[in-house]
């Protein structure tokens, strides 16, 4: 659920590629690489400043994001790249992240590590100080790791490993000092480090050495001539894809080149170690140097650091309780979200149309033409004042709550206990989380989507993206049900019913995820699902009162303003269509009377079909269109509850049936029309983003229309 | 000492084991290796999930998940 500012929209046309710009040329670039999930982000968030998304799941940071800090007068600027766990670019991920230290023209490459897993980590740090000695090592969750009784001997490590090692608990800000002191000291050209080189079995260092020379004179010392010998000789084309991007020619064209490759491969065929089996040794020598070096320098006072968390984890996820527990969870959720809104909701509302009032009143006092007080007062004001009291309360529960179990680490597992679902509909396991990002928004929920490497796989999971309410969405779901179903239910089963209902639609959301990738596996994107692993970190305690500003002021506030923005223009359009009138109808009616036989079909009419067109833009201005329109064609001024809300839409012919299907089209229908720009940017094609659209779409329409037919027909509605 | 050779997803719950072989390759391949799985680690299953696929081991001090499909293309050696 990464919705920021930096991860989406306007940040994510920020994201950096290879170039930074350096304001001065005393500005030093600071690369920040390492494992996924091991606080890269909470380091470039303390560092810059910056609100760059945090949360306790692999493959939050799916694209460069820069930031700056001074330290010592000077200026630094910070790229947080990707987590992989190598740089062999065996992925999307991958890639970017390679690039960046390759070519990126960093002064430094700050390697951030796992105190509490650190062997796994150093993987990453030996592959990077083998493309660059600039490196720093900064071993993260230093307090976890103590917590864990695990001990690690930094100045061994330092001296091991040739590069500064600093220990910091970024979460509390501890050790940022000593960090950047050792990313200021390493950005120094005169300082020379000495970096451990790993040494591969004689074979391959012969062979690396015969092309080495060659690579070298080509070169001139851009990156490291040993490391792109070796992943010549490893074959690796999508360095050599990038190398030509950078270099400007082939290195393959390059004759000295091709031939001495060839003939160490030779060499080392006849050595005994075919080409398939080279990566292996080279793996198996890193992992043996960071086994050695692990075994060192840290002590595990206690064995088994994992035997807490599996515990829990042995509960979370058990055949019995696993998925009622999760469905409890949401439910929780929901529940909070909707017994806490009820109230603010209610006082913003009072509030906002008593200033309605005043305004109006300042309007006839100023005397301004009356179509000026109607499309300021009643078109855009009452737009605006609707999106706040319906949208702002809920959002505002619902974000630090979600949030909150996501710096848990609650999400791996709900695509632990998930997986064998999406195993089944032949899509990726990381789809799981990938939907859950879609609770927050939708075009975040797409642009997560990278995490999953398989293209086919990555487009079941766009395509499917929408299937999830977002929180746009989340607003209009919980006022229809509070009130068509939960009001007849009456006293303390009111919020309980409500929260069920809306529990039963994001399962039925959930459900139709996993049927469509299905589908889709089926027919046009038929496939098997890619094999993939998904790591469950550890638990973590979340930073409560940072979860909860955090998600207020970055994403709330964030959502609201994008609402606003659409609102005002939503609200100007509707009054002007509302008053105009080309007949004896306004020209809304004329637009609603014309989609009218068609939106009955599906259980709905003219005006709420209109009201989703309409928003088109943010499905958040659905409701307030609604109202907007229903009030434009009656007289009725009065509306500051629910229940008057109740009473518009009745007279308006809404039944038990119209509310479902409002309910079912809202879940299942177009994306709106930031999602399908980030589709279209996403993949790339305009093909897919039209099936985007038109998959939830039709799904919509279908549902709708058996559920309004076999209603009808039964005669219960 | 009698080894015997068993795909990584017959081995029960909580028994340690040494990987032996990875018949996997290409991509596939590469990820397990990304993970440190090369002959000789040691991986241990911890726990399933709801439905009994995947699987969640030890591995290297980290919880990985694993489906069916890439875990019986890791032998491993029961001692």
């Amino acid at each position: 659920m990464g919705l920021t500012n930096t991860s989406t929209g306007a940040g994510v046309l920020n994201c950096c590629g290879l170039h930074i710009k350096r304001e001065t040329q005393q500005d030093k670039i600071v690369a920040l690489a390492g494992n996924p999930n091991v606080g890269k982000s909470t380091v470039f968030n303390s560092l810059t400043g910056l609100n760059q998304h945090t949360g306790n799941w692999p493959g939050k940071t799916v694209a460069n994001a820069q930031g700056k800090y001074r330290h010592k007068d000077r200026n630094f600027i910070m790229v947080d790249i990707p987590g992989t766990y190598s740089l062999m670019a065996n992925s999307a991920e991958e890639e970017v992240a390679r690039d960046f230290i390759c070519f990126g023209g960093s002064d430094a490459v700050v390697v951030v590590a796992d105190a509490t897993c650190l062997e796994r980590n150093l993987n990453v740090v030996l592959q990077t100080m083998e493309i660059t000695g600039k490196v720093v090592l900064c071993v993260n969750l230093m307090d976890e790791a103590r917590k864990k009784k695990i001990s690690i001997d930094l100045d061994l490590l330092a001296s091991k490993l040739g590069i500064p090692v600093v220990g910091i608990s970024a979460r509390s800000c501890k050790g940022l000092d000593c960090l950047m002191d050792a990313v200021c000291s390493v950005t120094e050209s005169s300082n020379e480090l000495k970096p451990l080189h790993i040494k591969y079995i004689d074979q391959i260092e012969i062979a690396v050495s015969m092309i080495e020379p060659a690579v070298e004179e080509v070169l001139q010392r851009h990156v490291s001539a040993r490391w792109v010998s070796l992943r010549l000789l490893d074959g690796d084309e999508s360095l050599l894809k990038s190398l030509k991007a950078y270099l400007g020619f082939d290195l393959t064209d390059n004759d000295e080149i091709l031939k001495w490759t060839v003939r160490a491969r030779d060499f080392l065929r006849e050595a005994g170690i075919p080409h398939d089996q080279l990566r292996d040794r080279v793996v198996a020598e890193i992992v043996k140097t960071c086994e050695d070096i692990t075994r060192e320098a840290v002590v595990f006072e206690k064995k088994e650091c994992a035997e807490r968390d599996g515990k829990i984890d042995k509960i979370l996820t058990s055949r019995l309780t696993g998925i009622p527990i999760m469905l409890a969870l949401l439910f929780g959720i929901l529940w909070i979200t909707i017994v806490g809104a009820n109230v603010p909701s209610r006082l913003l509302a009072s509030g906002l149309f008593h200033v309605y009032e005043l305004v109006s009143q300042f309007f006839l006092w100023i005397q301004v033409p009356v179509w000026v007080h109607g499309i300021l007062a009643d078109g855009v004001f009452r737009t605006l004042a609707w999106v706040i009291s319906v949208m702002l309360p809920p959002m505002a529960i619902f974000f630090p709550l979600f949030t909150l179990l996501e710096d848990l680490g609650y999400l791996p597992r709900v695509a632990f206990n998930l997986d064998n679902f999406f195993r089944k509909a032949c899509a990726h396991g990381k789809q799981a989380l990938t939907m859950c990002m879609g609770f927050g928004c939708n075009a975040c929920g797409v642009i997560g989507c990278r995490i999953i490497d398989s293209p086919r796989e990555r487009l079941i999971a766009t395509i499917t993206n929408s299937f999830v309410p977002c929180n746009g969405r989340f607003p209009t779901l919980i006022a229809i049900i509070t009130m068509f179903f939960a009001g007849t239910a009456g006293g303390a089963f009111h919020s309980i019913v409500s929260t069920l209902m809306l529990t039963g639609v994001i399962v039925l959301g959930i459900a139709m995820t996993i049927l469509i990738s299905r589908l889709l596996s089926k027919t046009i994107l038929k496939g098997m699902p890619s094999s993939f692993n998904l790591e469950l970190p550890p638990y973590r305690r979340p930073q409560v009162g940072r979860v909860v500003v955090r998600s207020i002021l970055d994403r709330t506030l964030f959502v609201l303003g994008r609402a606003v923005v659409v609102a005002v223009p939503a609200g100007l359009v509707i009054w002007i269509l509302a008053n105009i009138h080309v007949g004896d109808l306004s020209l809304l009616s004329h637009c609603a009377g014309f989609l009218d036989p068609f939106a009955r079909l599906i259980g709905l009419d003219g005006y709420i079909l209109m009201a989703f067109i309409l928003g088109f833009p943010a499905n958040e201005i659905v409701v307030p269109i609604m109202i907007m329109s229903y009030m434009a064609t009656s007289r009725l001024t009065e509306l500051q509850s629910l229940h008057d809300l109740y009473a518009l839409f009745v007279n308006h012919g809404w039944t038990w049936l119209t509310a479902v299907c409002t309910m079912l089209f809202s879940l299942m229908h177009w994306p709106c029309g930031t999602t399908c720009l980030t589709i279209k940017k996403e993949t790339g094609s305009l093909k897919w983003t039209l099936v985007s659209f038109a998959v939830p779409t039709a799904a919509g329409i279908a549902i709708c229309f058996i559920v309004a037919g076999a209603a009808r027909l039964l005669g219960i509605a | 000492m009698d080894c015997s050779e068993i795909p990584l997803n017959q081995l029960p719950m909580g028994e340690k084991a040494n990987v032996a072989m990875l018949i996997s390759d290409g991509a596939a391949r590469r990820r397990m290796l990304d993970l440190g799985i090369i002959c000789g680690t040691e991986i241990k299953p911890l726990y399933k999930s709801p439905s009994g696929n995947p699987v969640a081991y030890l591995i290297r001090g980290a919880v990985i998940a694993l489906r069916s499909d890439v875990s019986e293309k890791i032998i491993v050696s029961v001692p």
